[in-house]
């Protein structure tokens, strides 16, 4: 069924020497139930997720006990019944033989199973549900990474074209999928099918290297029992090459696309599963278990029966080493994962995680320490050899020197750090760590740059916020001053209002125009100074030209002050004496009319005197004078009445506040006076009373009435005083 | 004489059509601001210190953009930082003048002890990028995320409770070193390589 299938392949690769059949003589069988289990919380790329019990939990087996966190993070699950012991820190199987967050399970070997059902139906079952399944059941892409499956799984339907299953399994030792394809099949591809149902691809095709033709005729088999007519699942046997179980080179085998670089298959409609993550799925969705076993290839030389094991999540690899009789003495290296990709390990209480497909005790013959590392002698075999088809040479230069920008634009981020280019380095350079460490520091100065960036952003929207704010204080504070200042012109008006009619004449504006005057003489001063200063500046061609700028500025300023100084000093001048004329031109106060009435009165007098002489000498001129003395009189009359009407018409206006004030202040210091002496009377009626009293006098009854009479008095005096002085106060 | 001309002519008339597209593009694409002030702030860390005399980052860079002030006057930056502005300048990279500090192992986090603040928030108002939170009188904690490991929180307390601690990411932040040199002549002892090579 795939004799016509038409392959591509990719540039590079190589073929290492396969190391298979060692594991592949015996069936899986079951690794048993370990004392404890050590469960780490992160088994998967994404979020942690949360554990969800405490030490001291009993648990079954499929409990949930840590949920995921996040939709790229899984679930993990209780892989047999027993107690927590612990949520801490232990050793976990990553390259950096660092600890992290890890629930430790004493197990009670009852393998009790928490109540749990599968699917029987799949055929009506909605995507949907069967996603949700996978992700409850906390499956992981069990290839190497542990990309959450149910995140694949989620992708767009219709832009799936091909699903294909990753059963290359190409690195060497490595046999777990080989024995899981010769053993179950068939549910394999039911797995295989319930994807398929999910994402609706127009083709499934997996591919397998042609090194396990045994597995590839039990699918062949198993689909044509499960599958009548269905034909869309295809087996595509590969030729066995490294690394043709890379996603992005099994795309490229299968269908000749090539996964652009930092893009996804799903960009090409492809989505890639890997056929242990296809068993998981079979699994969870028709039995109802979560992923809390897996197939581990168990090999190396130091094994003394190297063979694939279905072994508990969490399982120590210690556990392994003891059921396949590895001599521990003799093992020099403990490798988790393949020869080529996978990491030493230094514990041997590391326990297997979802991801861990193979576990390798190499004696010193079989896997020997790295030889030392030579001179680069630039015979580009790293270069033929890279399945990325990147140039591992000019990369390995830019990683030695840090030059991390160059090895960015040559496209660091698109090696697989499949070791194909160490493996064939005569050198013995140790290429892929090189890249390793320069993706890592990459990593890092892109976390650094965010940091630093959002540092920067914080620093500048702080001093922006501190800006607003002395800015907004600056406002408050000049509003606040606006208005006090509005508040004193205010109270100057008012109080200018008030003064002018006093003051209207009085010797005030003499001191203004006097002020006036000294400060336009000052700032004429200043006019001259400057600019005598600004003389010699110009004359001294090395002055400092902005200094002769700041003195002309200053001269113009000093300038236009005079100007105004002046200014208001001539408009002082002209209002004073505007003022000293308005006062002579009144002829019609009562001093000058009583002047004229006198005046007239003294040329009466004169002209009668005249008269009576004339009439005295019986002279001619008596008619004349006569009628000289009647219109002498008449102006007399005149001048009288003027003067009268003068009189009142002051009498009535301004004599209110002046000339009625002394009257009212003599007022009331005779009132006060006689307040007094009614006082004084007073006391001496009483003193007249009590001696009266003493002595048994007749003459009570009359000093009684005496002195109230007395007090009456006083009573009227007090109170003629009291209207006085509010009289006086209006 | 026609020939001369029309040889001045023309260039005439080329000079001003280059000189109205030049002119035009000064205009259209003129640059705001110094970008050079903006590419040397890109490459300091950010950490907004002051230990380069400067109230932050961006001042310094602009001293350093205008000639006022050497390259090598920032330790969070240290060495690779000082490398870079020197690449960027054209000019010989310097060693980092000690006397504004020395580049640290690696980066550090304030961290309050916080039973013992006192709620005075004299380091919320220190802290160049409001990475402490709290209120009067309340006790007050570093947003670690935002923290640059400035120290300028450290001098204000008054109880002395903050401590700078250097940032253990963990597993997340983890990444390969870079392979020990291996030279033929050292000999047996070697680094223990991750690579397994089928034999």
């Amino acid at each position: 069924m795939n004799t016509s299938f038409n392959l591509f392949d990719f540039v590079g690769g190589i073929h290492p020497v396969e190391n298979k059949t060692q594991s592949t003589q015996s069936s899986i069988v079951a690794a048993g139930i370990p004392d404890k289990l050590i469960l780490p919380l992160t088994q998967h790329i994404g979020a942690q997720s949360k554990s969800l019990v405490q030490p001291g939990d009993k648990v079954l087996k499929g409990q949930l006990i840590a949920e995921a966190q996040g939709f790229i993070s899984a679930n993990l699950h209780a892989p047999t019944s027993g107690t927590v012991t612990a949520v801490e820190d232990r050793a976990i199987a990553h390259q950096s033989g660092l600890t992290d967050l890890c629930i430790e399970i004493t197990t009670d070997k009852q393998d009790n199973w928490i109540e749990h059902s599968g699917l029987k139906n799949t055929e009506q079952a909605d995507p949907s549900t069967l996603i949700n399944m996978i992700q409850q059941a906390g499956i992981t892409g069990l290839g190497g990474a542990g990309f959450p499956t149910h995140v694949k799984a989620s992708a767009n339907p219709e832009s799936i074209k091909t699903l294909i299953i990753n059963a290359a399994e190409c690195e060497p030792y490595i046999t777990a999928d080989d024995m899981l394809m010769q053993e179950r099949a068939g549910d394999v591809v039911s797995g295989i099918q319930i994807l398929s149902k999910i994402l609706k691809p127009e083709s499934v095709l997996i591919g397998i290297e042609d090194n396990k033709p045994k597995a590839a005729e039990a699918l062949i088999t198993a689909i044509k029992q499960l599958i009548d007519n269905d034909h869309i699942i295809d087996v595509v046997v590969i030729p066995t090459k490294y690394p043709s179980g890379g996603e992005k080179q099994l795309i490229q085998i299968l269908t000749g696309k090539e996964v652009p670089s930092k893009g996804l298959p799903s960009e090409l409609g492809i989505v890639c599963q890997n056929i242990g993550t296809a068993y998981a799925i079979h699994n969870a969705v028709i039995k109802g278990r979560p992923l809390i076993s897996r197939i581990t290839t168990m090999t190396g030389n130091a094994c003394s029966a190297p063979r694939n094991y279905e072994v508990l999540i969490g399982t120590p690899v210690e556990h392994l080493l003891k059921i396949s009789n590895t001599d521990i003495k003799n093992t020099s290296r403990l490798v988790m994962g393949g020869p080529m990709m996978g990491f030493t390990i230094e514990q041997i209480q590391t326990p297997i995680v979802k991801a861990s497909n193979c576990i390798i005790a190499a004696t010193q013959q079989e896997l020997p320490d790295p030889a030392m590392e030579q001179a680069c002698i630039r015979c580009g075999m790293c270069t033929e050899a890279c399945p990325a088809q990147l140039l591992p040479q000019q990369l390995y230069w830019f990683a030695k020197s840090s030059n991390l920008e160059q090895a960015e634009k040559h496209n660091i981020a698109d090696c697989i750090e499949c070791g194909a280019c160490s493996y064939v380095c005569p050198s013995n350079i140790p290429l892929v760590q090189y890249y390793r460490f320069a993706k890592g520091e990459i990593k890092q100065a892109q976390a650094d740059k965010l940091k630093s960036d959002r540092a920067k952003v914080r620093f500048e929207t702080r001093l922006a916020r501190q800006a607003r704010e002395t800015a907004e204080k600056e406002a408050k504070r000049q509003a606040r001053a606006e208005a006090a200042a509005k508040k004193q012109a205010e109270k100057k008006a008012a109080a200018a209002a008030a003064e002018p009619q006093i003051a209207s004449n009085s010797p005030i504006p003499n001191i203004d125009t006097e002020l006036l005057q000294k400060k336009f003489d000052a700032s004429k001063a200043g006019v001259t100074k400057t600019k005598e200063k600004l003389a010699a500046l110009t004359a001294d061609e090395n002055a400092d030209a902005d200094k002769v700028e700041l003195l002309k500025a200053a001269l113009e300023k000093t300038q236009t002050k005079m100007k105004d100084a002046a200014k208001t000093l001539a408009e002082a001048k002209k209002a004073e004496k505007e003022a000293a004329t308005t006062d002579k031109d009144d002829p019609n106060t009562p001093e000058r009319l009583k002047n004229k009435l006198d005046l007239a009165q003294a040329r009466l007098e004169t002209a009668k005197k005249r008269l009576a002489e004339a009439k005295t000498e019986n002279s001619d001129k008596i008619e004349l004078l006569e009628t000289a003395v009647t219109k002498q009189i008449e102006r007399v009359t005149e001048a009288q009445s003027a003067h009268q009407q003068a009189i009142k018409s002051t009498e009535q206006k301004p004599t209110k506040d002046a000339p009625a004030k002394p009257i009212i202040t003599i007022d009331i210091e005779t009132l006060k006076q006689k307040v007094l002496a009614a006082q004084t009377r007073v006391d001496k009626a009483n003193e007249r009373l009590n001696m009266a009293i003493e002595q048994n006098l007749e003459t009570v009854g009359a000093f009684q009435t005496g002195l109230e009479k007395q007090t009456s008095k006083l009573a009227d005096a007090k109170a003629a005083l009291e209207k006085a002085s509010t009289e006086e106060a209006k | 004489m026609t020939s001369i001309i029309v040889a001045v002519s023309a260039l005439v008339i080329l000079s001003l059509i280059f000189g109205a597209v030049l002119g035009f593009a000064a205009i259209r694409f003129k640059v705001e601001g110094n970008p050079l002030v903006e590419q040397i702030d890109a490459l300091l860390p950010q950490t907004q210190c002051g230990q380069c005399s400067y109230p932050g980052c961006s001042p310094y860079a602009e001293a350093i953009a205008s000639g006022e002030e050497g390259i090598n006057k920032c330790p969070p930056g240290g060495e690779s930082t000082i490398q870079a502005i020197a690449d960027l300048l054209g000019v010989e990279p310097e060693p980092l003048d000690a006397e504004h500090g020395t580049e640290k192992e690696s980066a550090m986090v304030a961290v309050i002890r916080e039973d013992e603040c006192i709620g005075c928030t004299k380091c919320i108002q220190a802290c160049p990028v409001d990475a402490i939170l709290g209120a009067a009188k309340q006790m007050h904690t570093v947003i670690e995320s935002e923290c640059t490991g400035c120290d300028l929180c450290l001098e204000p307390c008054p109880v002395d409770c903050i401590d700078m601690v250097p940032i253990n990411g963990g597993l997340p932040a983890w990444h390969w070193d870079k392979p020990a040199q291996i030279i033929a002549t050292d000999g047996g002892n070697q680094d223990t390589s991750n690579e397994g090579k089928a034999a």
